[in-house]
Order: structure tokens, then sequence, then C-alpha cells
């Protein structure tokens, strides 16, 4: 079956996020003044082919530790639909 | 008999003819290995130059850690081999394990080209065991991702088994406990910013890149690792 994996990859808290601190300077001279917290990750969609849904989280975790995400400065989070 | 050492020639490096130059300068022979390779060729030391292997796509030195060359360059690390990664190389030996901790972008997301001083911390590591500890070296850093992290209990292991390198002596780019340069428990795997084939004469403006260029080759010429 195919499955459709999307990961988000995000900076770990307390990792400088250099992109999201000038944004973040950047929104409120547009006038949002409202905002703060911005983080800028990324996003990775992926089509897996696997026999469910449980394997095709297990072999993108994987991917996520070996290769999509630096465990050392980010998280990831996954999420797989049909 | 000279050094051998072998350059690591990825798509995107472009850094390797200047260690190149600087090594066979010095009178060691030095040889471009690429990335495809599966053996060093038997060379006595290896290094891993800068600049923006394989795009840097995804995060520098990720996708470079999966070149097949990096098994050989691995297990030369695991046999005591000297192994040095200078910038872009720094950053693909944290992504392959063989350095702990991460290059993040500057605190600034500045792009630094620069020359900057940097006090030698330690000299059990292959790339200061012929320096004089605290000596102060101007040298080159040109990067983007060079503010280097770890966990807490990785700094306190750097620290307590004197495996800071080479410190800024003024922090260019966020970079904790202002590290330009770490190395592996046996000493024997060095990571950089700094580029000291960029101050390996004196028309460059610094030759002060030297001493650690030849201690690499005295490491080389020695074989194996240097007493802990």
């Amino acid at each position: 079956m195919k499955f459709e994996a999307r990961v988000e990859v995000t900076h770990l808290p307390g990792v400088l996020d250099p992109q999201g601190a000038t944004v973040a300077r950047a929104l409120p001279a547009l006038g949002y003044r409202n905002v703060s917290e911005i983080r800028i990750g990324k996003s990775i969609r992926l089509i897996i082919d696997a026999t469910d849904e449980a394997a095709a989280r297990a072999q993108v975790e994987e991917m996520c530790e070996r290769l999509l995400a630096n465990p050392v400065i980010e998280a990831y989070e996954i999420e797989i639909g049909g | 008999m000279s050094a051998r050492i072998a350059i690591v020639l990825f798509p995107g490096s472009n850094c390797e003819l200047d260690v190149a130059r600087s090594i066979e300068h010095l009178g060691a022979t030095a040889e471009i290995v690429f990335h495809t390779e599966t053996d060093l060729h038997g060379a006595d030391a290896v290094v891993i130059p800068g600049g923006f292997a394989h795009g840097d796509y995804l995060r520098t030195g990720a996708i470079a850690r999966f070149s097949p060359v990096m098994e050989a360059v691995a297990a030369h690390a695991r046999a005591g081999g000297p192994v040095v990664g200078i910038c872009n190389g720094f950053q693909i030996l944290t992504e392959a394990g063989l350095l702990p901790g991460a290059l993040q972008k500057n605190a600034d997301l500045r792009f630094l080209c620069d020359t900057v001083e940097v006090r030698v911390v330690s000299t059990r590591s292959v790339l200061t065991g012929s320096a004089e500890r605290d000596a102060l070296l101007r040298i080159p850093i040109n990067h983007f991702e060079g503010n280097y992290t770890c966990d807490p209990a990785t700094l306190e292991r750097l620290q307590a088994h004197d495996r800071v390198v080479l410190r800024y002596v003024e922090n260019p780019n966020g970079s904790l406990d202002d590290i330009a340069g770490i190395c592996n428990e046996a000493g024997n795997v060095v990571g950089l910013m700094p580029h000291p084939e960029r101050a390996s004469e004196a028309i460059l403006g610094s030759a002060d890149g030297v001493v650690l260029l030849r201690s690499l080759l005295d490491a080389a010429t020695r074989g194996v690792r240097l007493p802990g």
C-alpha cells in the first residue's frame, strides 16, 4: 500500500534559529506586533510503499534518525496519510 | 619517507587544491581521492577539505557522510590514523558521528569571511602536536554554519578530556565555549572551522597555519595516534 508521509523537522528547544529570529524582527516591521515564538523548520513529503501504516511510520522514523534530521540539533514529527 | 595525505573530493568541495598545495609545499605527497572510491590509496592521513559537499543539501555534511569513501575514512579513524576535517569537512565529521556535536548557522545569520585569531588550547591532537599551548594563530575563516553546539554533557566531556583544540580569541559566530576546533578521545580525529591551508605562506597574509599542517604531517609520518 502507498502512504503519504509528511515529516516536519524543527530546531530543538534552545537551539538557535537565526531564520526564525530574523522573521520575528521583520513581521513587527509590517505591523504584526502580536507575533512571537517564530520557529522555521523544514517540511518533507514522501510517498512510501509499505504493508501497513505502522510499517510505513517505522521506516520513516528510521529515515529521520539516519538522514532527514540531525538529532543533535533537530526534532521531527511524522504524519502518515493514505 | 614523506607523508602521504589523501584529500577527499566531494562534488561541491572547493578547497582540495589549496590543501594539496599547502601540503606539498611542506614536502609531503598529496593525493585527491574522489568520494565514490572505497579506499584511501594507502595514505597515512586524510583531510576532508572545505566547500559545499553535495551542495550542502538537507544539512551541511548530511549527504556527504553516505559517500562510499566515508567508510574508508571511518576505518582509518578507528585504526588511529589522522583524520582532519576543515570547515565543511568538520561539518561532515560531525554528521558522520566521528566527532560529537553539530555546526549550526552563525549567530548573526551572516556569512563570515575574515582572518581571525585562534588560541591553541590542546596539543594532544594530531593537528596541534607540534604547536605550543596558548599560541595565538591568525587563520582565515569562511563559513555560514560554523556555530558549534552540543549538549552540556558532551561539552563537559570535551573540556574535561582536553578535547577542545582551538578557541576563538573573539568569538565570531556564537560558537559554544568559543570553540573553533575539537578532537575525538584519541586525538587522531580533528575538526576545525578555520582554514590552515589559507595561512600556509607569508604571501597569503599569514603563515600561522603551517604549525598545524606540520603537526599533521608529523603525525602521519609517525603512523598512528599521539599518546593520550
